[in-house]
């Protein structure tokens, strides 16, 4: 059963009708008996139960909770969270206490959420299906020979599995929306610095974004009402037009959606090609206008992507030392052996090579070959989304050009698994807001589709997606 | 499209810049990892970029200010130095530096 939507369930936690108690035990109960899909890290069960004690206390108090009284949720484990460690899924910070929470689990908790539990990533969320975590993959709920894509797969696993009503994930070039493409659930990535990043392991500082992932759009939209808005905390947070994400429209008449031509080429899957292009013809007979559009250089955008990202990754990953915090080598025979050893010890393949390559772009002689070569082709693919958002009100596509791969399918060649990020990344290059959805199914397994919008036109965004998700009905 | 080679003595001198310490077997896996990663990129060489300038950031923000007071952020020192590996008179301990 699913949960009902949060709104509702909202506000029968304020009437007193059910109690957070309860859903908080549902929740931990569901978690329970799904653990062999590994979605889940750690419970943060004692501090969960109290605040939902609290809170129903509040309640017989006559007091008014907020927008989210009662509603569990699980936090992708790159969040600092109190009640559990926060590990990123990396054996460097196996043990580590956060002192101080993330900004967004803030936000949500002052309206009355209650996070329940940990989910799993790859460690540092490098990574696309979930098998780069330091404590071993998670299993697609729809086929457990299969990932749940990643890096926020736990998250998504965790959704699709009813064990929540939402989870928070990050996503960097896709890790929220191929999640939940692969899982068959509601993923949101929004404008870049619409949501403040403060007490969240930092991955690519230029590309790093918070979102959702649902089982509606307007459970979604719901999140990021509450966590959206220009925090002290973090310098990159931008101010909001519109606050009212939650009030939906079911309208797709005369919506220009143009459809990108790059993303039908060579290398999609044919159902998957199958099932998107129903899925528009469905956009297309309620109204919504359809136009083919090329972005010529979003084929170059998971090039730039694996230059840019590894080199914000290699100066971001610098602080993890075993200095402070996090795993050490007490036997280390002097402070750059205890780095070393730290680092060694501590960071899963993955984190090491993109460290490498971001080291390697980053160096001089290579920087402006790479490097800077990289941002200025970054300046072009925005340029063409500009563009193109001139012409069109959305952008719309496959998430992914496949589904769920299986379990070691492409552990062995990083460049193949990159590949599964190929319609993701352009999105996050040029800061715009993007959405997954699941519109079908190709031999069991769930298929998204992708719109994207124009920069800070994330009310909009959640729109159409609400539009489809309503007309598909 | 042209190879880019990495050999075993860049992927050392990296690890070293990256503070890494490397096996032989993963010395030859990067080596291999990260040809063929940076010969993917080399599709991005002939690009034609000319009068644009590169993107660092996407906000178009500049000089975010904000007041420059005492703000409680409820954490005490000593709740700080409950991660650190070895602490000593309320500091953290590190391994010699020479």
């Amino acid at each position: 059963m699913i949960w009902e939507p949060i709104s509702e369930l909202a506000k029968k936690v304020q009437k007193g009708r059910i109690t957070a108690l309860s859903l908080v035990e549902k929740s931990l109960k569901i978690i329970e008996e799904n653990a062999g899909y590994h979605a889940i890290l750690s419970l943060t069960k004692d501090r969960a139960l109290q605040r939902a004690i609290d809170i129903d206390e509040r309640i017989i108090r006559g007091e008014t909770i907020g927008r989210l009284a009662g509603i569990p949720f699980i936090a992708k484990d790159n969040f600092l969270c109190f009640g559990a460690e926060t590990t990123a899924a990396s054996r460097i910070l196996e043990t580590f206490n956060a002192p101080y929470q993330s900004t967004a689990i803030n936000k949500l908790e002052a309206e009355g959420a209650i996070v329940v539990a940990k989910a799993n990533l790859d460690a540092f969320a490098h990574g696309s299906s979930t098998e780069n975590s330091a404590f071993g993959p998670t299993l697609n709920p729809h086929d457990p020979q299969k990932v749940p894509g990643g890096s926020s797969g736990g998250s998504g696993a965790s959704v699709a599995l009813n064990m929540v009503p939402f989870a928070l994930g990050t996503d960097t070039g896709g890790s929220i929306r191929l999640p939940a493409s692969f899982c068959g659930v509601v993923g949101l990535k929004p404008t870049y610095g619409l949501v403040s990043r403060y007490g969240v392991v930092a991955m690519a500082s230029s590309t790093d974004v918070i979102g959702p992932l649902a089982r509606r759009v307007e459970d979604a939209a719901l999140v990021l009402e509450v966590m959206s808005g220009r925090d002290i905390f973090d310098g990159t947070t931008i101010e909001r037009s519109k606050t009212n994400y939650s009030t939906l429209n079911n309208n797709l008449k005369g919506k220009i959606i143009g459809v990108i031509k790059e993303h039908f080429t060579e290398g999609i899957d044919t159902d998957v090609k199958k099932v998107i292009e129903s899925s528009i013809e469905l956009l297309s007979k309620n109204g919504a206008i359809i136009k083919e559009v090329s972005l010529p250089s979003v084929d170059l955008a998971l090039a730039c992507y694996y230059i840019i990202v590894p080199a914000e990754v290699s100066s971001n990953l610098s602080r993890y030392d075993g200095q402070r915090y996090g795993l050490s080598a007490n036997d280390a025979k002097d402070l750059n052996d205890s780095y070393e050893r730290a680092r060694e010890l501590g960071f899963e393949s993955e984190n090491k090579r993109r460290i490498m390559i971001g080291t390697y772009v980053l160096s001089s002689g290579y920087y402006d070959a790479y490097y800077r070569k990289a941002q200025t082709v970054r300046t072009k693919l925005i340029e063409e989304f500009e563009n193109v958002f001139k012409e069109v009100d959305y952008l719309v596509g496959p998430t992914a050009p496949m589904t769920a791969f299986k379990l070691g399918q492409n552990t062995a060649n990083p460049l193949k698994m990159y590949l599964a990020d190929i319609m993701t990344v352009a999105a996050n290059l040029a800061g715009v807001p993007a959405i997954s959805i699941p519109v079908g199914i190709s031999q069991n397994m769930p298929i998204g589709l992708q719109f994207m919008a124009p920069q800070c036109a994330d009310h909009e965004l959640l729109d159409i997606a609400y539009s489809y998700q309503e007309n598909a009905k | 499209m042209a190879m880019t080679k990495i050999s075993a003595a860049e992927i050392r001198k990296l690890a070293v810049l990256s503070r890494l310490r490397l096996s032989k077997k993963e010395i030859e896996g990067y080596q291999t990892d990260l040809s063929a990663i940076l010969s993917y990129v080399e599709i991005l060489r002939d690009v034609d970029v000319s009068g644009l300038e590169p993107t660092n950031q996407v906000t178009g923000l500049t000089n975010v200010m904000r007041k420059d007071e005492l703000l409680d952020y409820n954490v005490s020192p000593d709740e700080l130095l409950n991660n650190a590996p070895a602490i000593q008179d309320r500091q953290f301990k590190v391994k010699r530096i020479i």
